[in-house]
């Protein structure tokens, strides 16, 4: 029976009565009294030495307020980097600077030069068409391995080249690592690319800046993932505005991806800019601009080997790989290639010996970030293409190559540093099969010739870490931010309760889901709890949404302060009742005293915790409010299993997705709908990274896919109607609710499948073809099968 | 967008007039590429002369010789639903772009505007259509001159679209994956006289007739007539989407699928 409230029931959204009615609160919904506008000058050169910026038309054109070029913020830092990574010699990363606005040079296109502040946003468009800018141009610095050879355009003056670190993980296993490849039975050797992509989002970034010169505070409202990151960053490394001073509120956001993450230029400007002018500045991005602004994800070139013995055990894996960084250091970009990368490249599978090594570049383009699934995607890919390919190659079914290969037992502590608290690859794998019908390949496979079609299946796994992360770690992996998160339980005197969460709900579905857990200790309605989120004045010190950590770290949080909030009002019953505190039980929002029928409902105590006339004032203070940090003890390992079975169309190289299954185990499942539409909503994005999206760039430096006439989002009729199972539970072992996470499994998990599938498909078309990069373009395929 | 004046004349004379007080003055049909355009400030019209309130350039009717009239003004939701006299033209229609685009978009729009991906060049060139404007008649062949170049004069506004109707005719658009216009679309038309294969999509000189196939198939209207005869990839558009040799091969591919459906 499926729960009707509570942990595991498949609870309706409330937020979606806004969000579907019109009526949601975003960014650009919020209009201050006296609000003046900015129009950000980009560049349109990918790179260039600034000689000069001439505003003095523009000044004087109507509605300006003023012209902010790089100069304004000569005194202003630049926009920090939360991650610093060591190379493999020890050595901190080069770490460049990234300027509000562009001073003496431009590196991509996008790079703001001026921005221009206005009474209306035409005014600000129409004055920065007047500034005249004079760049010399420089040559591109596009291509990752050309960017590192000698004698390469440097991005970057002063520093040394354009390589940002040379990182080697697990260094002290290279020999290993090489030597198990020599002796190896077979070795499979695999190149691939992990296409660059934009994020996205329906709704474009926008900041709105705010000053109240009689307190001189400053609010920023921003389409953020995580308001108090940004706090801090802006507040901290960039206008030196302390926290107290500093409120940031990111209302609600249509959707983030990772790119919502990052601090960016735009907030700082209009944070700067309404206490320069005494005026909220707001601007709001246009789609076009979002995809040279946003933070881009991916962008990995890959060379991966897997050894392995003569009884097809994998002996050994070697990477190496060029992750771009893009033309400045986004606030978590170099952790992305890194941590998020190597850690998981053990995969599902025991590997003796791993050896990860990246080089982080610096290009003429956009910057580069987490986006859905960040690195793990990238280390999905090529571990599960590089087996299907080695499956191939020794003539095996690769399902069994992966089963024999399966690691088992649990705890595991992979040789790539992390360790696996729980897991069950088997079980899920058996719940994919079925799934999938493979029984039923065959006949389709027949009934798609007849129609002229070739059809292919493709099966693989993945793991992710989740639940970023225990801080005393990553704050030795380089992280210069604790990963913990926050919550404050407060119940008020009626008993309804108000839950502020660190955590940001960008369309996860947070306050629903999150209530769900409260009244489910309480035993009462979901209906008496409401979650607040995103406002800095409101949620206690959060580090926000990413990582598919909010469920799992956010969520702990919540159920540490709500244990506090029952640890006081049985106190407070036990005195109602006369009964000894560790008699006193809670159940369906009674409190009970045991063996007896005695009992007051939650609402007399809360009501009791704020009219405290009969209460144990000399034990405990009045008021019912609590808080908690939860600093999680280890990662949760999502994993799971996916099978995409495709068609191609052997006369255009269209490739049709007709199937697909997703087997995940995410732990426990607190809403069991919204699961389904996050992982419906990250093979979506999966499929469209496999199939249709690639943000490319010319030799100049110049975005060739920079609107929706060249960038191919997928659409409705571009997925299939999926089958997705997330029944295959092995709770994580080290939260209090056993919960793994599941934002991202979908974008992890698909890509390879969808290409396994294609490359299925064409083999066994008696097409020589062992791999297609991304996307799986018509025009790809096609090349492909000409040879 | 740029400032601009607008004018909504009723009539097509009234148009005319409006077009020709200024150089900067600009005609306005369905908007569905204009509007764009002037939403990236691409152009800066200093008036703009809405052609949507003249009902005398709206609607479908057939004429003595047969042909299916299509008011300039039509959109193409109107041509999909009530160019029943010719199923293939509907058909076409029904598929441009999605819905609010073919509630807006014209016919005469995009025949003046010639986008080298657009269907409505291929369903005109590929009948033998003749476009009727304020000034003259000009049949299909002559009227298509290149990338967004057709024959039409500054001020001269199409006013109805004639297309004579082949005994059989199909349409095969191969969508670019991002922005769903024509990779390579390819109208094929049989007349008693022979047949017709327009391509959009594809060439940088826009749209354009396969010759070799039309000869081919005026001899044999079968899909298998068509083994052999191929196109070069050279003068063909190559871009992210596809390679010029890919887009030739596509207008192999879509010519013998139209007229396996025609």
């Amino acid at each position: 029976m499926p729960k009707d409230g509570g942990i595991g029931a498949s609870s309706k959204r409330r937020e979606d009565v806004r969000f579907l009615t019109g009526t949601g609160n975003y960014t650009d919904d919020i209009n201050l009294r006296g609000q003046a506008y900015v129009h950000f000058l980009r560049s349109d050169v990918a790179h260039g030495t600034l000689k000069s910026v001439d505003t003095k038309a523009a000044e004087g054109m109507p509605g300006v307020l003023r012209v902010f070029t790089g100069a304004d913020f000569a005194e202003v830092g630049g926009l920090p980097c939360g991650w610093q990574v060591t190379d493999r010699h020890g050595e901190p990363m080069q770490e460049p600077g990234h300027p509000v606005l562009a001073q003496g040079k431009v590196r991509h296109v996008g790079d703001p030069i001026a921005a221009v502040v206005a009474e209306s946003r035409e005014q600000a468009r129409d004055a920065a068409e007047a500034i005249e800018v004079d760049i010399d141009e420089l040559p591109a610095v596009v291509d990752m391995k050309a960017a590192l050879a000698d004698g390469s355009t440097k991005v970057h003056d002063d520093l040394t080249s354009n390589l940002c670190y040379d990182w080697g993980f697990v260094e002290e296993n290279k020999d290993a690592v090489d030597a198990a490849i020599k002796s190896a039975a077979h070795v499979t050797t695999l190149e691939l690319k992990n296409n660059r992509l934009v994020a996205n989002p329906m709704e474009p970034r926008v900041a709105v800046g705010d000053y109240n010169r009689s307190t001189n505070d400053s609010t920023l409202y921003t389409t953020s993932q995580n308001p108090h990151v940004i706090r801090l960053l802006m507040g901290a490394f960039v206008l030196g505005i302390p926290e107290h001073k500093l409120r940031v509120v990111a209302p609600d956001v249509g959707g983030g991806f990772g790119s919502k993450i990052y601090h960016y230029a735009e907030e700082a400007f209009c944070t700067f800019a309404a206490k320069a002018l005494n005026r909220p500045v707001k601007w709001t991005s246009s789609r076009s601009e979002a995809f040279i602004s946003d933070a881009h994800g991916r962008d990995h070139v890959t060379k991966i080997e897997l050894a392995l013995d003569a009884d097809n055990n994998f002996a050994a894996i070697r990477t190496e790989t060029y992750a771009n960084m893009g033309a400045y250091l986004s606030t978590f970009a170099p952790s992305i290639p890194t941590w998020l990368h190597g850690t998981l490249m053990a995969g599902n599978y025991k590997t003796p010996v791993i050896y990860v090594n990246v080089k982080a570049v610096f290009t003429n383009t956009v910057p580069v970030d987490a986006y859905r699934g960040a690195g793990r995607p990238e280390a999905t890919f090529q571990l599960e293409r590089v087996i299907d390919k080695a499956a191939r190659e020794l003539g095996v079914d690769p399902i069994a190559l992966r089963r024999q290969n399966f690691i088992t037992e649990f705890p595991y502590a992979t040789p790539v540093a992390v360790e696996y608290d729980t897991g069950d690859y088997n079980g899920t794998m058996d719940k994919l099969l079925e799934m999938a019908d493979m029984s039923g390949f065959e006949a389709r496979l027949a009934e798609s010739k007849k129609r002229g079609k070739l059809r292919g299946l493709g099966v693989n796994c993945y793991i992710e870490a989740c639940g970023i992360a225990p801080s005393n770690l990553v704050g030795q992996l380089g992280a210069r931010a604790g990963l913990y998160e926050s919550a404050t339980v407060r119940v008020n005197a009626t008993g309804g309760i108000t839950v502020m969460t660190g955590s940001h709900s960008h369309g996860q579905g947070h306050e629903t889901a999150f209530p769900q857990v409260v009244a489910d200790m309480l035993g009462i309605d979901e209906s008496m709890i409401e979650i607040e989120h995103g406002d800095t004045d409101k949620a206690p010190m959060g580090m926000g949404t990413y990582g598919s950590r909010s469920i799992a770290v956010g969520g702990s949080a919540m159920v540490r302060a709500t244990e506090k909030i029952i640890a006081k009002t049985k106190k407070i019953a036990a005195h109602l009742m006369e009964a000894s505190e560790a008699d006193i039980e809670l159940k369906d929002g009674q409190f009970t005293v045991a063996g007896t029928d005695k009992s007051v409902a939650w609402g007399d105590v809360t009501l009791a915790a704020y009219v405290p006339h009969n209460y144990p004032l000399e034990e405990i203070e009045p008021g019912l409010e609590e808080t908690a940090f939860y600093d999680p003890a280890n990662f949760t390992y999502p994993a799971g299993a996916y099978a995409c079975e495709v068609e191609v169309d052997p006369d255009t190289g269209k490739v049709t997705i007709e199937r697909f299954a997703a087997a995940d185990d995410f732990g426990n499942v607190i809403n069991p709908m919204i699961v389904s539409g996050q992982v419906h909503g990250g093979l979506a994005q999966g499929i469209g990274q496999a199939l249709l999206e690639n943000a490319a760039y010319d030799e100049n430096g110049q975005l060739l896919s920079a609107s929706y006439m060249d960038y191919a989002m997928p659409r409705a009729d571009d997925v299939p109607f999926y089958s997705v199972d997330h029944s295959s539970q092995t709770p994580c072992t080290h939260n209090p609710l056993g919960v793994k996470g599941c934002g991202e499994a979908g974008a992890i998990g698909s890509p390879p499948a969808v290409v396994n599938a294609v490359v299925d498909a064409l083999q066994r078309a008696g097409h020589d073809i062992t791999h297609i990069d991304m996307p799986v373009s018509p025009s790809r395929v096609w090349a492909a099968m000409q040879g | 967008m740029y400032a601009f004046e607008i004018e909504r004349p009723s009539t097509v004379a009234d148009a005319v007039t409006a077009l020709a007080k200024s150089d900067e003055n600009q005609a306005l049909a369905g908007g569905q590429t204009l509007i764009p355009t002037l939403k990236q400030r691409l152009a800066s019209p200093e008036t703009l002369v809405s052609l949507g309130g003249i009902a005398e350039i709206q609607g479908i009717c057939q004429d003595d010789d047969g042909r299916v009239c299509i008011g300039a003004g039509t959109t193409h939701a109107e041509v999909a639903a009530g160019a029943g006299a010719y199923l293939a033209l509907a058909a076409l229609a029904n598929n441009i772009g999605d819905p609010a685009v073919r509630n807006r978009g014209t016919i005469g729009g995009s025949l003046a505007n010639n986008d080298p991906s657009a269907c409505y060049p291929a369903g005109a060139l590929g009948s033998g259509a003749t476009i009727v404007t304020t000034a003259r008649e000009i049949v299909a062949d002559d009227y298509f001159q290149g990338m967004f170049e057709t024959a039409l004069d500054a001020g001269e506004i199409i006013t109805e679209v004639k297309f004579p109707v082949p005994e059989k005719a199909n349409y095969q658009k191969f969508e670019q994956p991002a922005s769903r216009f024509a990779l390579v679309g390819v109208f094929v038309a049989k007349f008693a006289d022979g047949v017709r294969v327009a391509v959009t999509g594809a060439s940088e000189e826009g749209v354009f007739r396969w010759s070799e196939a039309e000869a081919v198939l005026s001899g044999n209207f079968s899909a298998d007539a068509l083994d052999g005869v191929t196109l070069s990839g050279d003068g063909m558009i190559s871009d992210l989407h596809g390679s010029g040799a890919y887009r030739a091969h596509l207008v192999g591919v879509m010519t013998r699928r139209a007229v396996a459906a025609a």
